[in-house]
């Protein structure tokens, strides 16, 4: 009884979700319903993977062109965003030296990066990867930042007491006590990045879900609109998901 | 001169909000090659503190630390510590944990030769079917038997213990203490212990000297009352032995007079300095 409750209570959810959707294209002429939405992008889903022009292409391959921009964007952000937050919590003096400037950078939007990103790099592609790394880093620098600091006082003076090298005890304590409060940092990284990427496409025009969503706004075929949408939730979601089973297993030892 | 020689080290702390705590005053220690001694006394009255300078981990405001004929600066290479829990890293096996410090005390051996040797100590301890255990994976009598076997296995001259049993339950409790007498009595060189308790049914199960620790603040030192009682010592035997029980009486008499002379001496007369009465008592029963 209780699994199927489990199960009923989420489709439950979505029916009424559905519901409400069909009722607001009763009321908004230019919304398409869920089942005319389904239908104009039957296409996109069933042949996922065909390529029949450079933006009209299946929403597999679209998903696969933002994957990777995502990936390429992420990785640059945690690899400059994991130093920096040890840095930050072994010191003090680094931490208040730019804490204030990184308070600020941090409520920036990725709309307002990716311009100064096309100024510096002079290419879309480049930009975009840029504005994704600059805002996804910061979950990352300021977890590493805390799971440094609530390394317990126990852990430091086994270290003093064994006398380890300052390598030895980055190695062998440090970093495995920080190591889920980093993947919480890169879950929640991985998560903007994914918020990122969508902008970026939209005003770069690449290829991808997010630029497929705008080239698709701009010729009107509105449930394409709401196809990319869907698509960039679900990949979110399952995205998050396997972020948090990393996540789990790094916190279960 | 003894091997661990502490003279008039006095130590404080101040607080976030400026104001200076006073943790030890005029505090004076010597324990000879070998020799075994606690410090008992009651919990936050500075016996951690104490410990920590001893063990180089704390620098003292005043006075000097000695061991073995050299100013102690910083943790020497030839003291081991136990802790009262969580001085294991929990993501390493019990023969990792060990391994470790068998690398930073001899970082020149083999990686498999360090491994015999944190193996050895492991199996010293009974756990030589734990090896591959994680901490969490262990009872609480075994973590603290790894962190024994960790503490013996670089060979150490000094060892210095945090309440070593404090987080154990008292059967689990004695089959520890028992490894810990044999592996102390077993050593290829003496090893000179300094264990704080708060217990002194530990400390006369395990000491030649148990010094009294006299809460203040500042906290002081009472003059040390011997052990001497035959080895091996047991609880069972110990319940019953006149000696032990006079030793009891004795360290508890100390601790109590302290405790009394503080609450008598606080609101009335602030200058009286409650350890005169005590160490005479001590001088007396000698």
């Amino acid at each position: 009884m209780k699994r199927v409750m489990h199960l009923m209570l989420p489709t439950v959810g979505l029916g009424l979700a559905l519901l409400v959707w069909w009722g607001a294209s009763l009321k908004v002429p230019d919304l398409p319903s869920p089942v005319r939405t389904w239908e104009e992008s039957r296409i996109y889903i069933m042949e996922p993977f065909v390529k029949r022009g450079e933006t009209d292409q299946g929403i597999a391959l679209l998903a696969y062109y933002s994957l990777i921009r995502v990936a390429q964007g992420f990785l640059l952000g945690i690899v400059i965003g994991t130093p920096v937050g040890f840095l930050f919590g072994v010191s003090p003096l680094i931490t208040r030296m730019f804490d204030p400037l990184m308070q600020v950078m941090r409520p920036i939007s990725p709309l307002a990066w990716l311009p100064l990103g096309l100024v510096l790099f002079q290419k879309s592609e480049p930009a975009a990867l840029f504005a994704i790394a600059v805002c996804s880093m910061w979950p990352t620098i300021i977890n590493t930042m805390m799971g440094v600091r609530a390394i317990p006082q126990d852990y430091w003076n086994v270290a003093k007491v064994l006398r380890l090298s300052r390598t030895t005890t980055f190695l062998k304590v440090i970093v495995p006590a920080t190591l889920p409060y980093m993947f919480t940092g890169y879950r929640l990284s991985l998560g903007i990045a994914w918020l990122v990427i969508v902008a970026s496409e939209m005003l770069t025009g690449t290829p991808g879900v997010g630029g497929f969503l705008w080239q698709e706004y701009n010729s009107l075929i509105y449930a394409h609109i709401l196809l990319a949408i869907i698509t960039i939730g679900i990949i979110g979601f399952v995205l998050d998901r396997l972020m948090g089973l990393a996540e789990a297993r790094l916190r279960a030892v | 001169m003894a091997f661990i020689e502490v003279s008039g080290i006095s130590k404080s702390f101040t607080a976030a909000t400026g104001t200076v705590r006073p943790v030890l005053r005029d505090v004076s220690l010597s324990v000879e090659r070998g020799e075994f001694a606690s410090i008992v006394g009651a919990m936050g009255s500075g016996k951690s503190t104490l410990l920590s300078i001893l063990a180089g981990l704390t620098s003292a405001d005043r006075g000097s630390v000695m061991v073995g004929g050299t100013t102690v600066r910083g943790v020497r290479s030839d003291a081991a510590f136990v802790f009262q829990n969580y001085s294991l890293l929990p993501w390493f096996t019990a023969l990792e944990n060990v391994r470790l410090a068998v690398e930073a005390a001899f970082p020149d051996l083999a990686r498999q030769a360090q491994l015999a040797q944190a193996r050895h100590a492991l199996e010293q301890v009974g756990l030589g079917n734990a090896l591959n255990r994680r901490p969490g994976q262990l009872s609480g009598g075994m973590r603290q038997r790894v962190a024994i076997a960790r503490a013996f296995a670089t060979n150490p001259e000094v060892l210095f213990l945090d309440e070593p049993f404090g987080a154990l339950d008292a059967l689990t409790r004695e089959t520890v203490q028992q490894d810990l007498v044999r592996l102390c009595s077993s050593a290829e060189r003496p090893v000179t212990t300094v264990m704080i308790t708060n217990s002194v049914e530990e400390a006369i199960l395990l000491s030649d000297w148990i010094v009294p620790m006299l809460p203040g603040p500042p906290a002081t030192l009472g003059a040390p009352i011997a052990v001497q009682l035959a080895r091996p010592r047991s609880v069972a035997q110990l319940a019953h032995e006149e000696d032990a029980t006079h030793v009891r009486g004795h360290v508890i008499a100390t601790l109590t007079a302290a405790l009394g002379g503080r609450a008598r001496r606080m609101p009335a007369k602030p200058d009286e300095d409650p350890v005169a009465p005590v160490a005479l008592a001590t001088e007396e029963s000698r």
